[in-house]
């Protein structure tokens, strides 16, 4: 039983959502892993050290200098026969690719599992995470995403996997990359950050929503939005926290002029400890807030500042 | 050129749904059921490639139950021409749905198939994707622009670090995303002139598909709840227990 896992990686090596894919391989047997770009010997090497992984195949070429799904799933297909399970992060990357391969394999996909029971049983939430299903799979091969905040990543380190070409196969022609437009920022992602704080439809503008940033810096958070904030333009789409953007479960999540939405609970129910700052003092947030503060955030976030400052 | 638009009835998007008590499902019976909101913004999407000159004929497909035609007639209200409803009982899994819509396009001969990102009951996320590949056609998922030109089709998409252009041969399916567009509510004539709109009705054994699930539901169980804690007087009192107590800052 060996399970092949498709990574992402940045300059700063494996990505955090990657490694807990790994972390739920890990469960079910023997690892290798799939590392596809243009220049990418860095990413191979760290690919190579993590722990539990003992083969990494790299695909490097102007063919796979964009992730583009359709390319992927014809490399990932090449390789399935030698695999029991195919995984991939829920990431936008891996939600678009692998239910692409799943199909060509005729397998139904297992999407965004929350846990492992056995190599068939699988835990996925469904309903915005309002309930959780345990599925077993009659399918050969398993194509599935994995929920990063769901398994604790593996480390950067500690593995000496070898490193050898990904197999060559014939690619589809009729998707083409154009451009990239992705927001820059100096703070930690939001999927893998220990602290996020998160604003909502009562920053009131974008010009407002910066007033999250000195807080944000002073935690080393991540900052997120709901969709309402996102919807308004406050802040670029891929800030949404929620049942359909991303799933976070940092220690700390700080939810500021956010109502506390099903939808918007379901990205960040699962985060450690949670604080609502909301004038409401019926807001839904405060149901799921370990500390809830009713004030008004435009005087909450200068005390907060202040506060923090006093260390 | 012909748009094929997948509607999934789901229950609404504002029911909290609760998890039957022998485990086996979650509580449907008298609830709220509509349209999936990202299937809303595919037929919108539709409709307004219709009135921009670039459709000439949009098809609503729903896969499930007999009230599905209900779904079907919304869609036709915001301007889809025709319905087909693939009637069937069984919960239907992405594989058997997307195989029944590779047959419906090898029928109908559609240039582009959009559906929603994302059924907001399953949350799977996955039947675009299988169609496509299905199909042999490019694809473009979570799209939060899309353009016909030239024969082609450029997609803006959502992705983690923001936002990724790709062009796409046609014909070619697309997925959307919540920032696609607004939908438009029906107008009173147009849900009339719905009601005259033809919905064809067909079983999935005529599209030559077995929808028998891949996935054996074992049990379905309610997540562990989160008890609402404590209110705080001041941000005082708030940091220096998330300090002392927390431990988190
Ligand atoms: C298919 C679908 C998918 C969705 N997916 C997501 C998702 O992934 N993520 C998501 O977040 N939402 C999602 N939504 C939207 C969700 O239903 C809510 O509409 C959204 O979360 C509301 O955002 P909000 O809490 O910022 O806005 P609101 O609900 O408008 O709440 C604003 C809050 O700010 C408070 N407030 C206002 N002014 C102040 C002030 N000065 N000081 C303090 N508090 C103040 C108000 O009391 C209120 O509680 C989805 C909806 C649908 C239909
Ligand atoms: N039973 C169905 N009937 C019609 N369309 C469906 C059905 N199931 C899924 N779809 C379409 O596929 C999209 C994604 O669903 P899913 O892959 O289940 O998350 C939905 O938004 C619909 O457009």
């Amino acid at each position: 039983m060996t399970t092949l896992v498709l990574l992402d990686y940045d300059s700063l090596g494996i990505k955090q959502p990657s490694r807990s894919a790994v972390a739920a391989a890990a469960k079910l047997g023997d690892i290798h892993v799939l590392v596809t770009g243009k220049g990418i010997e860095a990413a191979a090497a760290a690919a190579a050290k993590l722990p539990g992984v003992s083969r990494v195949f790299v695909a490097d070429g102007d063919d796979y200098a964009n992730t583009l799904a359709e390319t992927l799933a014809a490399l990932l297909v090449a390789m399935a026969p030698n695999y029991t399970h195919l995984m991939a992060a829920a990431t936008a990357s891996g939600k678009n690719i692998m239910p692409r391969v799943a199909a060509l394999l005729d397998s139904q996909p297992i999407s965004d599992i929350a846990g492992v029971e056995d190599a068939d049983t699988f835990i996925r939430p469904i309903y915005a995470g309002n309930a959780l299903v345990t599925v077993k799979s009659s399918d050969p091969i398993k194509v599935i995403t994995v929920r990063a905040a769901s398994f604790d990543p593996v480390a950067g380190e500690g593995g000496s996997a070898s490193i050898e070409p990904a197999p060559t196969v014939s690619l589809p022609g009729h998707s083409k990359f154009v451009s990239a437009e992705l927001s820059k920022s100096e703070r930690p992602e939001l999927t893998a950050a220990r602290i996020v704080v998160s604003g909502g439809r009562g920053m009131q503008n974008g010009e407002n929503f910066k007033l999250l940033d000195p807080l944000a810096d002073r935690l080393g958070a991540a900052v997120g939005a709901s969709r309402a904030a996102v919807d308004a333009g406050f802040v670029p789409n891929d800030y949404q926290v929620g049942q359909t953007g991303k799933i976070v479960a940092p220690e700390l999540y700080v939810a500021i002029g956010i109502s506390g939405a099903i939808q918007h609970l379901a990205g960040m129910k699962d985060s450690k400890v949670i604080v609502a700052i909301n004038k409401d003092e019926e807001a839904p947030i405060f149901q799921v807030a370990d500390y809830g503060l009713v004030q008004d955030l435009f005087t909450a976030l200068p005390e907060l500042q202040a506060e923090l400052e006093k260390a | 050129m012909k748009i094929l638009v997948p509607v999934k009835r789901v229950v609404d998007y504002n029911v909290k749904v609760r998890v039957k008590a022998d485990g086996t499902g979650v509580e449907t019976a008298g609830v709220k059921m509509s349209m999936n909101p990202f299937d809303e913004i595919a037929i919108e999407e539709a409709v307004r490639l219709k009135e921009k000159g670039v459709a000439t004929e949009i098809v609503a497909i729903s896969i499930g139950v007999a009230a599905c035609s209900e779904t079907i007639r919304t869609a036709l209200a915001m301007g889809a021409d025709r319905g087909v409803l693939v009637e069937t009982d069984m919960a239907v899994e992405p594989i058997a749905v997307a195989k029944m819509l590779k047959a419906l396009v090898e029928k109908e001969q559609p240039q582009l198939v959009i559906l929603g990102k994302q059924a907001i009951d399953d949350d799977m996320s996955a039947t675009g994707q299988m169609l496509a590949a299905l199909l042999g056609w490019p694809q473009g998922t979570f799209a939060s622009k899309v353009a016909v030109e030239n024969g082609g089709i450029t997609v803006t998409r959502e992705v983690d670090g923001g936002l990724e252009t790709v062009a796409l041969t046609l014909p070619a399916v697309v997925t959307t995303d919540l920032r696609l567009n607004e939908p438009r509510y029906a107008s009173l004539p147009n849900i009339r002139k719905a009601r005259k709109k033809p919905i064809e009705t067909m079983k999935p054994a005529d599209l030559g598909v077995d929808p028998t699930p891949r996935l054996t539901v074992l049990r379905v169980t309610e997540p562990p709840k989160r008890r609402a804690g404590q209110k705080v007087g001041s941000v005082a009192e708030l940091v220096m227990k998330l300090r002392t107590e927390a431990k988190v800052i």
